[in-house]
């Protein structure tokens, strides 16, 4: 069996990066005058088109004491303009056959339509009027507040895991937005008005913040037409401040909370470490921390679950996590669920222990080939899904890398040698910084 | 905004949006298989979606949980491979395998790349074939289904969800999780996960689709290789359930500030004359966009929840009209007051002719949407198989959506929306609202 599969991935090595770079070829990208950036991935089969706006402005950059703006911003911008009535953009999409929504993150916040690509036009005049025509009355602020209330009473208070994620977040950032909620916290949220909305969206919602990218059945010549007639006719905010953030100190000492609720069926370990975030012209360090978190805990012959799950027998479950796409300093994350009968103390006194053997034994270059055959795979299949590949430059792009990061980001991946892994996870994982989290029932015995 | 709603209706006229080009061809393999493909060459892979009809449903009395943990260990050890020798071989493929068990089918979904394509289903063919069922793995996946049991009964939604269903369907398979109870899943056996095997895996319940870089004649070798061998009949399929749902409210006290609601009537079967008279009826009271009634009373209009949906559940076996809304503790009370009250408009007055064509050309518009990607569009056509849906529908469908009548979505309004017969599972501490109506 072997020899048959490493033969095969002989053959798959060499033939998957002549088809594989077809991507590149199908984006285009452009600047308008006033300073907004355009993407255009075409995808010619079939006739359906997906547009997205991306302003630069999360969570992250709301100010001290508004916190949820951003998100509650989000909510209001499919109430009326000038010439919109209120919800007319969201039914104008539906009466064309088409779907809308939109997400708020740390680091931006994005509106989307998929519609027939013949429509596009049509999506593009409603969403430059609403970038900057937004009209908004005090019946609005109060009733799509209770919605976002409602929103995080959903997401959040009904959920103990979502709870202790957001401990974690906080204990985690001591001086950094990304330890405050994305959909705030409830008594912010509760006491947000009108003047903290739209002072929010005068001082982000700009073509010179905000990245388009249509992806589908389109010409990037016609888009870049319509683009200009619609984006380009709103002028740059000369006032867009500079994006600069408080930033995260050193951390110089361990930290642990336990977070107990009574409606915890499954108590588990979480642990977090500071780590480095992609950057222009300089993503290799990330790429190293993807690769690892991949090798740690990316699926059933990682070496985490390989250890804790197939040999120890000690948990359910184990993962990995880094995602390097964040303006400012991101974290790593590992979660060990423990089996019926081991306590969150052996389940964590396990992960450090193997954490410990991973770094001493180093990288199973096997592993690590099997690993970026895939992300090799992974770009063919990509091809059968441009919207994703849409919001990967959405994302990248709104967090200042720039297209050739995007394109470049593949190739780095290849190239990390399994030696840049360990001095990345020699540099991220120390456990003097941890951040290590108990989510228990109530009344559960730490010991 | 004259001008914009001008517009907005002239594009309406020009153009309902073209359908991609999916052209779907029935292929009948050597021995006999029966699939149906759409072939696209333009990107060197291939989606396959394998059905088998009864899911775990098909679980014997006693036995519930057995197909469910059996479907999950397929991926764990086949042929002379064990589970993480499985996993190795899959990903030097940089193939994806993935098998699933629901109240009707069991599915397996598989995506492999044109280069290694006989190795994929070579292997694709060990797991479904030559399944282990290691002691080992049987263990080790059974926690993993326990543990997702025990999070099950803290939460909310879940809990409705199994309180909903044991009042709708009683001791039909359906009145229970397909995932069992923490007490039948330690009981299951290695013969009984062999057993489940035998039920569910068989030619006289078998639907496939695939969509990819395959020809015709690749596809018929391929079904040969992958599932020609599968035993020619497998578990008599379940009987039919019965539906009883009497009007009413069942609360479940749970502490959380949020309550969550199921509610449901009888439904419609996927086969009635009626039914897209249903569908399109159903979109205009709880649809998922922005544009429903329900949305726009409960959340527009009050924004006293964050979503509220209703949905026609047509399974197999039985079919049910259903609906959620998650409201906090003290509004609650009042998103059902409002939900009870749309329903019976809905029933006693019906839709307007604007709402039919609003919904109309939405329905038509979004169904091209869909078609998007190998894996979806395989997908669709093991669904359309399924439902009994000629190889044509495709390109029909949005014509029997465009002939639905105005008085037909009014009659079938009455006809189906029961507003006495509608139940309401709550589960948290709602205020205002205790258990009434027939036990």
């Amino acid at each position: 069996m072997f020899s048959r599969i490493a033969l095969i991935a002989g053959l798959v090595v060499m033939a998957l990066p002549a088809v594989a770079t077809g991507i590149d070829d199908a984006v285009t990208d452009f600047t308008l005058d006033n300073g907004m950036q355009v993407v255009v991935i075409e995808d010619h089969r079939a006739p359906v088109v997906q547009q997205m706006v991306w302003y630069k402005a999360g969570s992250a950059d709301e100010p001290r004491g508004a916190s949820g703006i951003a998100h509650f911003l989000e909510h209001l911008m499919f109430k009326g303009t000038d010439t919109m009535a209120p919800g007319e953009l969201s039914a104008t999409v539906a009466a064309n056959g088409g779907q809308d929504n939109a997400f708020t993150t740390y680091d931006y916040t994005a509106y989307y339509q998929r519609v027939a690509a013949d429509r596009l036009e049509l999506m593009m005049k409603m969403e430059a009027d609403r970038m900057v025509n937004l009209r908004l009355t005090e019946k609005d602020i109060e009733t799509e507040r209770n919605v976002v209330l409602e929103e995080r009473n959903q997401r959040t208070e009904n959920n103990p895991r979502a709870l202790f994620r957001e401990q974690m977040n906080a204990v985690q950032y001591y001086n950094h937005r990304y330890g405050v909620p994305v959909i705030g916290w409830k008594h912010e949220v509760e006491a947000l008005d009108l003047d903290d909305a739209l002072s929010f969206y005068r001082t982000y919602y700009a073509p010179n913040d905000a990245i388009l990218v249509v992806s589908g059945d389109v010409d990037p010549q016609e888009v870049r037409a319509l683009a200009e007639k619609y984006y380009g006719a709103i002028p740059a905010n000369p006032d867009l401040p500079e994006r600069v953030r408080a930033q995260e100190p050193p951390q110089r000492a361990a930290r642990r909370l336990v977070f107990r609720d009574p409606r915890v069926a499954q108590p588990y370990v979480s642990r977090s470490y500071l780590a480095p975030e992609r950057d222009p012209g300089a993503q290799e360090k990330a790429a190293a921390l993807y690769l690892l978190s991949e090798l740690l805990g990316g699926g059933s012959t990682s070496y985490l679950t390989d250890r804790l799950q197939f040999r120890d027998k000690l948990a359910v479950y184990t993962g990995a996590f880094y995602s390097g796409t964040s303006l400012d300093d991101t974290t790593f994350d590992f979660v060990i669920v423990p089996r019926e009968g081991v306590s969150l103390q052996e389940a964590e006194a396990a992960l450090d222990k193997a954490l410990a053997d991973f770094m001493r034994e180093g990288v199973d270059q096997e592993m690590l080939d099997r690993i970026k055959l895939q992300l090799r795979a992974a770009r063919i299949y990509a091809l059968d899904n441009v919207d994703g590949i849409a919001s990967r430059y959405g994302r990248a792009l709104s967090i200042g890398l720039t297209v050739e990061d995007v394109k470049a980001w593949p190739e780095i991946l290849q190239s990390v040698t399994a030696e840049q892994i360990m001095a990345a996870a020699r540099e991220v994982l120390r456990p003097e910084v941890s951040v290590t989290g108990w989510l228990m029932r109530d009344g559960e015995m730490t010991q | 905004m004259k001008t914009l709603a001008a517009i907005a209706i002239a594009w309406i006229l020009a153009a309902v949006p073209a359908l991609a080009e999916v052209k779907i061809q029935e292929v009948i393999s050597p021995k006999g298989i029966r699939a149906w493909l759409v072939e696209e060459h333009s990107i060197p892979f291939t989606a396959l979606e394998i059905r088998f009809k009864g899911g775990t449903s098909l679980d014997a009395p006693g036995k519930r949980g057995a197909v469910n943990l059996m479907s999950a260990l397929l991926e764990e050890g086949a042929g002379d491979m064990d589970a993480q020798g499985f996993a190795r071989a899959v990903e030097s493929l940089a193939a994806s395998f993935s098998f699933g068990a629901g109240d009707d089918t069991v599915s397996v979904s598989a995506r492999f790349l044109s280069e290694n394509r006989d190795q994929a289903v070579a292997l694709l063919r060990t797991a479904l074939l030559e399944p282990r069922f290691d002691q080992e793995a049987i263990d080790r996946v059974r926690a993993q289904v326990i543990s997702g049991l025990k999070s099950d009964a803290k939460d909310p939604n879940a809990i409705a969800g199994e309180a909903f269903a044991k009042m709708a369907y009683g001791d039909h398979p359906y009145g229970s999780k397909g995932e069992g109870t923490i007490e039948s899943v330690s009981a299951l056996t290695r013969d009984d996960i062999l057993a489940a095997h035998r039920g569910v895996f068989a030619r006289d319940r078998l639907f496939v689709g695939a969509v990819g870089d395959i020809t015709p004649e690749e596809l018929g070798a391929l079904l040969d290789r992958l599932l020609a061998d599968l035993p020619e009949t497998g578990a008599p399929m379940p009987p039919k359930a019965n539906v009883t749902i009497e009007g009413g409210v069942t609360v479940i006290p749970f502490d959380t500030p949020q309550s969550v609601a199921l509610f449901g009537q009888p439904g419609m079967d996927r086969h009635d004359p009626d039914f897209f008279a249903a569908y399109v009826m159903n979109q205009i009271l709880g649809g998922g966009s922005f544009e429903g009634r329900l949305m726009k009373e409960v959340r527009e209009k009050r924004g006293l929840t964050y979503g509220v949906y209703s949905y026609l559940v047509p399974k197999d076996l039985a079919a049910v009209y259903m609906g959620q809304v998650s409201s906090a503790n003290d509004r609650i009370a009042q998103a059902i007051e409002v939900i009870r009250a749309e329903w019976r408009r809905m029933a006693e007055e019906g839709v307007t002719e604007k709402e039919l064509q609003d919904a109309k050309t939405y329905l038509t518009g979004a169904y091209p949407l869909r078609f998007d990607g190998n894996s979806r569009i395989a997908s669709i056509l093991v669904g359309m198989q399924l439902d009994d849906l000629p190889i044509d529908y495709v390109n029909t469908r949005n014509d029997r959506i465009n002939a639905v009548t105005l008085e037909e979505v009014n009659r079938v309004a009455r006809e189906l929306l029961q507003p006495d017969k509608l139940h309401f599972v709550v589960v948290g501490r709602p205020v205002g609202l205790e258990t009434s109506g027939p036990d």
